[in-house]
């Protein structure tokens, strides 16, 4: 056949109906937030007041519900007086797109409200370091031991069975007695990113790399290698692109913790912006600001993506993609 | 003599003064009463039992035996990779304790290591025993121009054939001089045609190079288009069976498939293999279907 059919069970499509299908799933979700917030039949159950009338405690720019306002407009027009007018609106909880998409710009130029407040780009980089730091320190100590756990029975046995119960414990319960051990700064959020992710980390890496076919050591071991040497000259090499995947799907794990993290102590942080601007009602901005935990989430993803298929140019996966 | 009456203990004179001469060099493997009982939660079962032989230096010793007759187990043992419950290996009179660069190993899987290139897989086993990176480089390029791979020193394994994969994998293992090299159905997941050219192949390196092969296989062709001897493994428990000197002279080729003694060996191998009088209470013949006809009875096809 010339070309593939769009449902084949597990068959790869044509590189340009993959583009396709790629900007698509972008595309799509704002299509349907460009619906509901520009088509006014569509949701708009609340009413934008532009001029109040005869209503008393009506004011210019205020929003009302939709039956409210239509039962004002009646009153008014049995009791006579002037009609209110206003138009159709969504909830200030979902500003347009193009609301937020000013947000995202405005949100670097205007200074901070108060005076020892922070930019948002430094919010940003509070977050970024948080979850650098966070991630580096779990990494740290559940790579290696995953990998000897993975390797080495003994150990597997030793540490698995309670890092098991462990992942069970949810990491922002241990908010207060971090708080408790590490002050209210950076610290504590470190160690909510460090224990939602290490406990996982170790597991899953692990099983990758007890996923290492064993006949590539026993190919070594009749090579005259010796079993220390196995672990740095077979396991580790073995295992390394897996290892790299895992470690990106992990980072992904590790910013879901951070929000939960910078609410611990002083907020800080992109989470400190997120409620200010909630807490003013600036809607738009905590959109712009979610917005852009998941671009930057998604990019440094694409980044690794990129840097992996240059790393391990024998990785067949990853160069098939 | 005719084609039907060959014997195949029958040695033409210059093959029996091969054998003469093969005989009186130094024993390199000495298996000696090997036993191997494998402990479940169901009880023992023995995979081999009491077996013994020897191999000559330069000798080409195939191993052959129906399913389960303990092989595979058998050649583990020998390059240390499974421990053995009774008997003795020895490798030039030394008891074997655990795999080592003396015994090469070839599989029947593809183990080369993916993340190194062609050349660096073959520098492995020289890289791990101390010698110095460049030394390494050059003794590998030697052995990868002796399979015929010297293009490929730098692809990475995902990017060769099955064919091709085993012939590195056979420079990884030479490169280190092993005493004996060990081959479990290498060419088992070979295509007809390449397993022929492998075949061929193996032979000319054996011939160049000095080093004694012990080869598994299921191929009774295969068996004795290579080896000098034919071991022939028996299943529950695995038993020496008989060890076949091959009569078909050397140098060997394709086109002594259809020789007088060819037909003989293999003769004897098929009645040893399939006796006769087994295949009734076989696995085999419990299963076999009844078969119902789901055509029209006038559409025949033979």
């Amino acid at each position: 056949m010339e070309t593939t059919a769009w449902f084949a069970a597990r068959q790869e499509l044509p590189p340009n109906r993959r583009k396709l299908l790629a900007i698509g799933s972008f595309v799509l979700p704002i299509l349907i937030w460009c619906l509901v917030s520009y088509v006014p039949f569509l949701w708009h159950p609340m009413v934008r007041i532009s001029d109040p009338g005869a209503v008393d405690y009506f004011q210019a720019d205020m929003l009302v519900d939709k039956a409210v306002f239509q039962a004002e407009l009646e009153t008014v027009q049995t009791q006579g007086g002037a009609l209110p007018v206003g138009e159709l609106s969504n909830p200030i909880y979902l500003p347009p797109p193009h609301k937020v998409a000013e947000a995202f710009y405005t949100g670097f130029t205007t200074p901070p409200a108060s005076k020892d407040g922070l930019w948002l780009h430094q919010s940003l980089w509070q977050s970024i370091q948080v979850i650098f730091w966070g991630f580096l320190l779990s990494s740290l100590v559940a790579v290696p031991l995953g990998v000897l756990a993975g390797t080495y029975s003994a150990v597997s046995r030793l540490f698995e069975p309670f890092i098991e119960f462990f992942r069970y414990l949810p990491a922002p319960a241990f908010g207060a007695l971090a708080v408790a051990v590490l002050g209210i700064y950076e610290g504590p959020k470190i160690a909510i990113i460090f224990i939602g992710t290490f406990f996982q980390q170790v597991l899953i890496i692990s099983n990758t790399t007890r996923k290492l076919d064993y006949a590539l050591l026993e190919a070594a071991l009749t090579l005259g290698t010796s079993r220390l040497k196995l672990l740095r000259h077979v396991v580790i090499p073995g295992i390394l692109p897996d290892l790299y995947r895992d470690q990106r799907i992990l980072l992904g794990w590790a910013w879901t913790y951070l929000i939960v993290a910078e609410l611990i102590g002083t907020s800080s942080g992109i989470t400190w912006f997120i409620t200010q601007q909630a807490r003013y009602e600036h809607f738009e901005n905590v959109y712009a600001a979610i917005l852009m935990i998941g671009i930057i989430g998604l990019g440094t993803d694409l980044v690794l993506a990129w840097l992996g298929k240059r790393l391990f140019p024998w990785d067949k996966p990853a160069n098939k993609q | 003599m005719d084609n039907t009456t060959h014997d195949y203990l029958s040695q033409s004179d210059a093959v029996k003064a091969r054998f003469d001469k093969l005989k009186q060099r130094e024993v390199i493997l000495e298996v000696k009463g090997l036993n191997k009982v494998y402990k479940s939660a169901q009880g023992e079962t023995t995979a081999l039992s009491n077996v013994s032989f020897k191999t000559h230096r330069r000798e080409f010793v195939c191993v052959i035996g129906p399913s389960g007759c303990g092989k595979s187990t058998l050649i583990r043992i020998l390059a240390g990779l499974e421990s053995y419950s009774g008997g003795q290996v020895l490798l030039d009179g030394k008891p074997v304790t655990g795999p080592g660069r003396d015994r090469g190993m070839v599989f029947q899987g593809y183990t080369l290591f993916p993340w190194l290139t062609v050349r660096k897989n073959v520098m492995f086993g020289l890289e791990m025993n101390g010698m110095s990176s460049e030394e390494a480089r050059r003794e590998a390029d030697l052995w990868l121009e002796l399979v015929g791979l010297e293009r490929f020193a730098s692809a990475y394994p995902h990017q060769l054939s099955g064919g091709m994969k085993q012939r590195v994998a056979i420079a990884r293992a030479l490169v280190n001089q092993p005493r004996i090299l060990l081959m479990d159905e290498p060419f088992g997941a070979l295509d007809a045609q390449t397993r022929c050219k492998m075949q061929a192949h193996l032979l000319d390196i054996w011939r160049n190079v000095d080093v004694t092969i012990l080869f598994i296989t299921h191929d009774l062709d295969e068996a004795i288009l290579l080896a000098d001897r034919i071991l022939v493994l028996k299943a529950n428990p695995g038993e020496v069976q008989e060890l076949i000197e091959v009569p078909v002279p050397r140098p060997r080729s394709v086109d002594q498939l259809f020789t007088p003694e060819f037909i003989a060996t293999k003769a004897r191998l098929e009645a040893l293999i399939h006796p006769p009088a087994s295949i009734a209470s076989d696995e085999v013949e419990t299963v076999k279907p009844h078969m119902i006809r789901f055509t029209n009875v006038a559409d025949n096809v033979e």
